[in-house]
């Protein structure tokens, strides 16, 4: 179907009048460059955002205890409580479909008052007494030596897992870390691992500022008992935590008598459903994206189609002559078609290529400038390449039909009439 | 080669109806260089455009080199047209972004002649109507008698059995037609049969036989004293 000679044919045509072509053509080039940035910027966007959760398992939420807000059995209103480790137990048992429980405690805060000294150096760290299944949830990446075992667990070893961040603020550049000693609130620690957060933007600095302890070496040395600061619950992947969580409320609330219809007693952050509300919002604006860009690359397909009926127009005559010599109908259409395609690849693949240059002249932008608050990456993936190649495939046909049967539909002899 | 029996054909206006061709009985044979005449209005266009298979007859037959041509759709029209016809029009109708050689070259191209071959014929054929040196000028180039002898070259590169030329000099001055006419006659000197629909005598009187249509009947039909074209040039 594409042989050189129908090329040539195509090219002469579309050659016969350059200007005209060119202006044509910018219809289309700049509807496919605005779609593809749209997608590009509404990722961008996507990215910055999403990496503000990190990596953290997304079914997850975050529970903690507040002041009750009933009265119940006897007890007031604006009572605090606990959570107890023999909670986890009762809620890994009771509760179905959760993947982790991890207890936390946590010590010292972001900006808080210097809590670690090694030698002459001191620093203000997050300091968390954690479960080993934790790095599960929230993903980082061992630089050097381990993260926290179950053995560190039962036998209450003092070793601590340090971020980047600490590493910075308390050891000489090229300092062997591993096996040395840091204390934390007096109490000595031995480093047997640092870390760096997977993915995460922003938060970089107080992210690696952190310290991981063994939870029961945490409770003893910082003297918390049994009690547990909060907890991240992670439920199994085709089960939405959203859609558990009422009952891990319900069955804390019998164990710490309170009311059933206190809902201020237990705090919460459900990750899975922020998250799935924030890509929620994304899908939308991705659709925005491709109606807006579609409507803009619409209006040059509409310019293409006009051109084309003005080309039929000039050209009855040519036409005429072409079916005198012994053209067939289809051979027209085919012809008319063809240009139309051409015209419409041509200018849309110039037009992805266009907004690829401007991407990455973005990109580079933004690496030189460093991060930018909720825009990260902007970027298209190939399927969405081969999304526009099919649209302006399917367009261009649309945009040469009318025109191609407007082309044949004359009788030869009326077309040779026409000056 | 070509023979027309009881021809007619009107065409429809609104309520009005024109009745343009009214009942044309002619043959011609193999080689013959006929003139078709007439003043306008009288049918001759028509009946030039229904041999061509550009346009359709009401009613009645027509046999071309015995292949009866009837209730043809598009596709087959414009194979027969291909096969069968060479078109020479008044107006030259070269297609003006194309070189000479590649409008020579067109209708072997929808014939579907591999692309060397096809130029070696164009060539060939340009050649033949002194154009050799002009091949790759565009017609816009060219004067109108050179035009001319481009669209012959193309009527004639597809090897057709019958000419057809829809006034051929109508748009060249005397001296220019009468160089047309010459190559025209040399072609039917070949063997070719060529119709040539014209109004103008001298250009009748150098063709075999002038057939001459008035109100839509052949009024006369009679053979002629060619007038070679060279005599006058």
């Amino acid at each position: 179907m594409f042989n050189r000679d129908r090329w040539n044919e195509i090219l002469e045509a579309l050659n016969a009048n350059k200007f005209r072509t060119i202006l044509t053509a910018f219809g289309v080039f700049w509807g496919i460059t605005i779609l593809v940035l749209l997608l590009a910027l509404t990722n961008g966007l996507k990215n910055g955002v999403t990496a503000d959760f990190g990596d953290f398992a997304t079914n997850s939420m975050f529970m903690w205890t507040q002041g009750t807000s009933k009265p119940y059995k006897g007890l007031p209103k604006g009572r605090y409580f606990n959570y107890k480790l023999d909670d986890v137990e009762a809620i890994k048992s009771e509760i179905t479909n959760l993947k982790y429980v991890s207890p936390r405690n946590q010590l010292g805060g972001y900006r808080g008052a210097n809590n670690v000294i090694r030698g002459t150096k001191t620093g203000a760290f997050e300091i968390y007494g954690d479960y080993p299944e934790y790095i599960k949830q929230q993903p980082m990446d061992i630089l050097q030596g381990r993260f926290l075992s179950y053995s560190d667990i039962n036998s209450k070893r003092k070793i601590c897992v340090i971020g980047t961040g600490v590493v910075k603020g308390l050891y000489d550049k090229g300092e062997e870390i591993l096996g040395t000693y840091i204390k934390i609130n007096g109490v000595n620690f031995k480093v047997v691992g640092t870390f760096k957060m997977s993915n995460s933007q922003g938060d970089d600095e107080q992210d690696a500022s952190t310290i991981y302890i063994p939870f029961t070496t945490f409770s003893q040395a910082f003297n918390r008992g049994e009690n547990v600061g909060w907890m991240a619950i992670t439920a199994v992947d085709d089960v939405p935590i959203t859609s558990i969580k009422q009952q891990i409320f319900d069955l804390m609330k019998s164990r710490h008598k309170v009311h059933p219809e206190d809902d201020r007693a237990i705090g919460h952050f459900d990750l899975s459903e922020q998250f799935g509300r924030i890509s929620g919002l994304f899908s939308i604006l991705t659709i925005v994206g491709y109606f807006v860009g579609a409507l803009v690359l619409m209006s040059g397909i509409i310019g293409i189609n006009n051109i084309m009926l003005i080309v039929v127009k000039e050209r009855t005559k040519e036409i005429g002559v072409r079916r005198a010599l012994g053209a067939t109908p289809w051979m027209i259409k085919g012809q008319i078609l063809q240009e139309s395609l051409v015209l419409t690849i041509l200018s849309g693949m110039l037009g992805v290529s266009f907004a690829a240059l401007v991407i990455w002249v973005l990109n580079y932008i933004l690496d030189q400038a460093g991060d930018v608050e909720n825009f990260a990456n902007p970027s298209v993936g190939m399927q969405v390449v081969f999304t526009a190649l099919i649209i302006l495939v399917v367009s261009g046909l649309l945009a040469g039909l009318i025109p191609a049967n407007r082309a044949t539909k004359m009788k030869p002899v009326d077309a040779l009439r026409i000056e | 080669m070509i023979q027309i029996k009881d021809l007619h054909k009107s065409y429809h206006m609104g309520s009005n109806s024109l009745h343009v061709l009214k009942g044309i009985n002619f043959n011609v044979s193999e080689g013959e260089l006929v003139s078709i005449m007439g003043s306008s209005g009288s049918g001759k266009s028509t009946l030039l455009n229904i041999l061509g298979m550009l346009d359709e007859a009401d009613s009645g037959q027509y046999i071309l080199d015995g292949v009866p041509i009837k209730n043809l759709n598009e596709k087959i029209a414009a194979k027969y047209r291909n096969e069968f016809l060479g078109f020479i029009f008044q107006s030259f109708n070269l297609i003006n972004y194309k070189s000479a050689l590649d409008n020579v070259s067109m209708p072997l191209y929808y014939k579907g002649i591999k692309r060397k071959e096809r130029t070696d014929k164009a060539m060939h054929y340009l050649e033949k109507v002194g154009l050799a040196e002009w091949s790759h000028h565009l017609p816009s180039e060219l004067s109108g008698g050179q035009k001319q002898r481009v669209a012959i070259a193309r009527a004639l590169a597809s090897e057709p059995k019958v000419l057809l030329a829809d006034e051929p000099t109508g748009a060249l001055d005397t001296k220019t037609s009468y160089e047309v006419m010459d190559l025209i006659q040399g072609i039917n000197d070949e063997g070719k049969t060529i119709l040539v629909v014209t109004h103008e005598h001298d250009i009748a009187q150098m063709t075999k036989r002038i057939v001459n249509l008035k109100d839509g009947v052949i009024i006369d039909d009679s053979k002629v004293e060619q007038v070679r074209a060279l005599t006058h040039v």
